[in-house]
C-alpha cells in the first residue's frame, strides 16, 4: 500500500468522525521518551501521527515547538534517530513526517525520500516549501510512494488554492490562522477557511495551527474538517508533565473523545 | 502562477522557501515594486528624500594617508556621512515608501548592528508608520546607542532570546511576526537576503552606491577602479557597490567577510569564503554555515552586522560564476584597521567596513586604484572597541 493509500484509509470509514492527528517532536525531550509519547498517542486514540524533525531555525513554529526542537537537538536528536521513531510507530499508524527544506537538501532529496519510505513513513509535510519550490521533492515522493502533502493558508488566493488542492497527496494540511504554530484561545471561525479550501480539492482537509483545546477540535470537526492536528498543546504537555507519556495519552484521549 | 518579473534566482541560488501564508504577500510586494520603480511620482519622492533628507550623493574621498600606507590610490565611498550613519537608510526609505503605497501601516524590521533598525525607525518616524524592530539580546548589549536611538525615534525594540541571540535569530523572529501580521504589516528586510523578491529589491535600492561612485571616480581619475572592495554580511552594501561594475570586466569585485577568530577556528561569519554546501536560511538558498544535518551554525564576528551564517544569494552566484571574489578578515585585523583609519584619516569607520579597509591595506595586489565602500560610521562601535582594546 502506498503512503497516500494508507493515509486515505485512515481518513475514510470514520462514520463522519474527524481524524485525530497529534504532532510529536521527534527526539523531545529525548529519543526514547519521544517514542514513548508516540506510543501513548497510539494508545490514546490517534488516527495518524505528525512527526517533527527538529531544526535549528524553524520559521513556521512558535515558541513551544521552537524550544522543544532546540532541546531535542541539544539531547542529540538526528534525522536517523527520528526516522527510527518513525519506523517503530509506522507499524501502528500512518506517519506524516514534518521537516524543513534544509534537512532535505542536506541529505539530498532522493536519498532523503528513499529513507523515509524505508522507515515506513506515509507522508511528508515541508512548511517552507511552497508549490513553486516543491517539484523536485514531490517528484521524488511520487517515485517512492510517499504522499507529498500540500499546505493551504487563509491568505492563499483562490488561484493558489486550486493549484495546491490539485497537487496535494494524502490530505491537504490547512493552516487555520495566519501565524506560527502555537496555542490560541480565540474562537477562530474555522468554517470559512475550510469551506474555501474544500471547494478546491478532493483530498481530505485537515486543520492545524492554534487548535489547543478539545472544544476547539470539536468546533473544527463541526465546521467540516476531515482531520484535526494538535501540536503545541501536546508538546507543552510533554515539556511540563512529570510523566510525559501518561500525560500525553490522557490529553490525546480527551481530544479523541471530543471528536467522537 | 504568473511568470516572475524580478530576479527570483541567481544561478541556482535564491528562491522562495517560506510558509504558504507569506506567498501572496511576496507576490503583492513584487507587483508593488514593479509598479513603483517605473512610477515617476514614486521615484521623484524617493529621489527627493534621498537627496534632501538623507544627503545623497555621498562624497567619493581620496584617502591620501591610507593610500600612502597601502602603496596605491584608495578612494572611500563615504556612506558613513549619510543620514543615520550607514547605507541602510536607502533601503529603509525605499521600502517604507513602498509600504505606504501598499497601504500597510505597520513596519517590521530586524537588526544586527542596529543600523538597519535605526534606518527603519527613522523612515517610519518620517512617514508616520508603526515600527517594530527585532534585535538579539547579545546585539542589544553591544550596540546600546542604537537601541536608544530607535526608541527615541518611536520604534518598539523587541529583544530576541533564542539561539546565539544575534542577527540570525532576529531575522527568524521578524519573519514569524510577518507571518502572523501579514495583512497590515510590511517586513523591511535589512540585507540582500531573504525570499524573492527581497534580494532584487534591496539591490535596486542600494545600487545608488555604485552608480554614484562609478561616475565620481571616472570624473576624478578618468578611469574605472581596478578593484571595488566592500564588506559582506548579508551583503547589501556590497551588492549596491558591485552592481553597476558587474559589466565592467576589468574591475575586480571583492567581498570581505568576517573571519572572526579565524576560518579554521570555526568561529566566523564567512560562508562564501569557507565554502560548503548551499542551504536554505530565511527563505532563500545560498552559501550557508551548517552541519551535515542542515542545522544552521552560529556565526561569530566582532561586528554585529557581519555576524550572520548566511549570505545574499546573488553573492553566492557572483562567487560561483567567478565574477566576484570573497575573502575574510579576522576580528583582530578589523580592530586594527578601525584604529588605523581613525588615526590616519580622522574617520572612525564602522567595524563592518573596517574589514574591507584591512584587506585593502594589508593584502598584496597589483591594483593601483581601489574603491572601498565605507558603508557606515563607527560611533556605534566605540564602547565595544575601547573595551576590546583594553582602554
Amino acid at each position: 500500500m502506498s503512503g497516500a493509500e494508507r493515509i486515505a484509509a485512515a481518513f475514510s470509514d470514520r462514520h463522519g468522525r474527524a481524524a485525530l492527528m497529534p504532532y510529536l517532536m521527534g527526539g523531545f525531550p529525548d529519543i526514547k521518551t519521544s517514542l514513548g509519547i508516540g506510543n501513548a498517542y497510539v494508545d490514546g486514540g490517534a488516527d495518524l501521527i505528525e512527526l517533527g524533525v527538529p531544526l535549528s531555525d524553524p520559521l513556521a513554529d512558535g515558541p513551544v515547538i521552537q524550544s522543544a526542537g532546540s532541546a531535542a537537538l541539544a539531547a542529540g536528536a538526528t534525522l536517523d534517530l527520528v526516522l527510527g521513531v518513525a519506523r517503530e510507530l509506522s507499524s501502528c499508524l500512518p506517519i506524516i513526517l514534518m521537516c524543513y527544506s534544509n534537512a532535505i537538501l542536506a541529505r539530498g532529496t532522493d536519498r532523503f525520500v528513499d529513507e523515509l519510505a524505508d522507515a515506513g513513513v506515509s507522508g511528508l509535510i515541508v512548511p517552507d516549501l511552497p508549490l513553486e519550490e516543491a517539484p523536485a521533492t514531490s517528484t521524488s515522493c511520487a517515485a517512492a510512494g510517499v504522499a507529498f502533502v500540500g499546505l493551504a493558508a487563509p491568505t492563499s488566493t483562490d488561484q493558489r488554492l486550486a493549484a495546491i488542492g490539485a497537487a496535494t497527496q494524502g490530505f491537504l494540511y490547512t493552516v487555520a490562522v495566519a501565524g506560527t504554530t502555537g496555542e490560541r484561545g480565540d474562537d477562530s471561525d474555522y468554517g470559512e477557511v475550510i469551506g474555501r479550501v474544500r471547494s478546491h480539492t478532493s483530498a481530505p482537509v485537515a486543520l492545524g495551527f492554534g487548535i489547543s483545546t478539545p472544544e476547539q477540535a470539536s468546533a473544527a470537526a463541526g465546521a467540516g474538517a476531515d482531520g484535526v492536528i494538535i501540536g503545541s498543546r501536546l508538546v507543552r504537555e510533554a515539556a511540563e508533565a512529570d510523566q510525559p507519556s501518561a500525560a500525553c495519552k490522557a490529553l490525546v484521549e480527551q481530544f479523541a473523545q471530543a471528536l467522537r | 502562477m504568473s511568470e516572475p518579473k524580478l530576479d527570483h534566482r541567481f544561478g541556482p541560488y535564491g528562491g522562495q522557501y517560506v510558509p504558504e501564508t507569506l506567498m501572496p504577500a511576496l507576490a503583492e510586494l513584487e507587483a508593488a515594486w514593479l509598479s513603483a520603480r517605473v512610477d515617476d511620482d514614486f521615484q521623484a519622492e524617493l529621489g527627493r528624500l534621498l537627496r534632501d533628507y538623507a544627503g545623497r550623493p555621498t562624497p567619493l574621498y581620496l584617502a591620501e594617508r591610507l593610500s600612502a600606507a597601502a602603496g596605491r590610490t584608495i578612494y572611500l565611498k563615504r556612506e558613513d556621512l549619510i543620514h543615520t550613519g550607514a547605507h541602510t537608510i536607502h533601503n529603509a526609505l525605499g521600502q517604507a515608501l513602498l509600504a505606504v503605497r501598499m497601504g500597510k501601516p505597520r513596519i517590521i524590521a530586524e537588526t544586527g548592528a542596529g543600523q538597519h533598525g535605526v534606518a527603519s525607525a527613522t523612515a517610519c518616524a518620517l512617514l508616520d508608520l508603526e515600527c517594530v524592530v527585532y534585535m538579539g539580546v547579545e546585539d542589544i548589549r553591544r550596540q546600546a546607542p542604537n537601541v536608544q536611538r530607535m526608541e527615541l525615534l518611536g520604534a518598539t525594540v523587541v529583544a530576541v532570546e533564542a539561539g546565539a541571540r544575534t542577527l540570525k535569530e532576529a531575522v527568524s523572529e521578524a519573519i514569524r511576526d510577518w507571518v502572523t501580521n501579514v495583512a497590515d504589516s510590511h517586513y523591511i528586510i535589512g540585507s540582500a537576503v531573504g525570499p524573492a523578491p527581497y534580494p532584487a529589491i534591496v539591490r535596486d535600492l542600494q545600487r545608488c552606491i555604485g552608480d554614484e561612485a562609478r561616475a565620481q571616480i571616472l570624473e576624478r581619475e578618468g578611469r574605472l577602479p581596478q578593484r571595488v572592495i566592500a564588506c559582506v554580511g548579508g551583503g547589501s552594501n556590497a551588492i549596491g557597490a558591485f552592481t553597476v561594475f558587474v559589466g565592467d570586466e576589468d574591475v575586480e569585485l571583492i567581498g570581505v567577510e568576517a573571519a572572526g577568530e579565524g576560518i579554521e577556528s570555526g568561529r566566523h561569519g564567512a560562508p562564501l569564503t569557507a565554502g560548503g554546501r548551499p542551504g536554505v536560511l530565511h527563505g532563500s538558498l545560498s552559501a550557508l554555515l551548517q552541519d551535515d544535518e542542515g542545522q544552521i551554525a552560529e556565526a561569530h564576528s566582532i561586528s554585529a552586522g557581519l555576524d550572520y551564517p548566511g549570505s545574499g544569494p546573488e553573492h553566492a552566484w557572483l562567487r560561483d560564476s567567478g565574477r566576484a571574489t570573497y575573502v575574510a578578515v579576522t576580528d583582530d585585523e578589523a580592530l586594527a584597521a578601525f584604529e588605523r583609519t581613525a588615526q590616519l584619516e580622522g574617520i572612525i569607520p564602522a567595524l563592518e567596513p573596517a574589514h574591507a579597509i584591512h584587506y585593502a591595506l594589508h593584502v598584496p595586489s597589483n591594483s593601483d586604484l581601489d574603491l572601498i565602500c565605507l558603508s557606515g560610521r563607527g560611533d556605534k562601535d566605540l564602547a565595544e572597541v575601547l573595551k576590546l582594546l583594553g582602554r
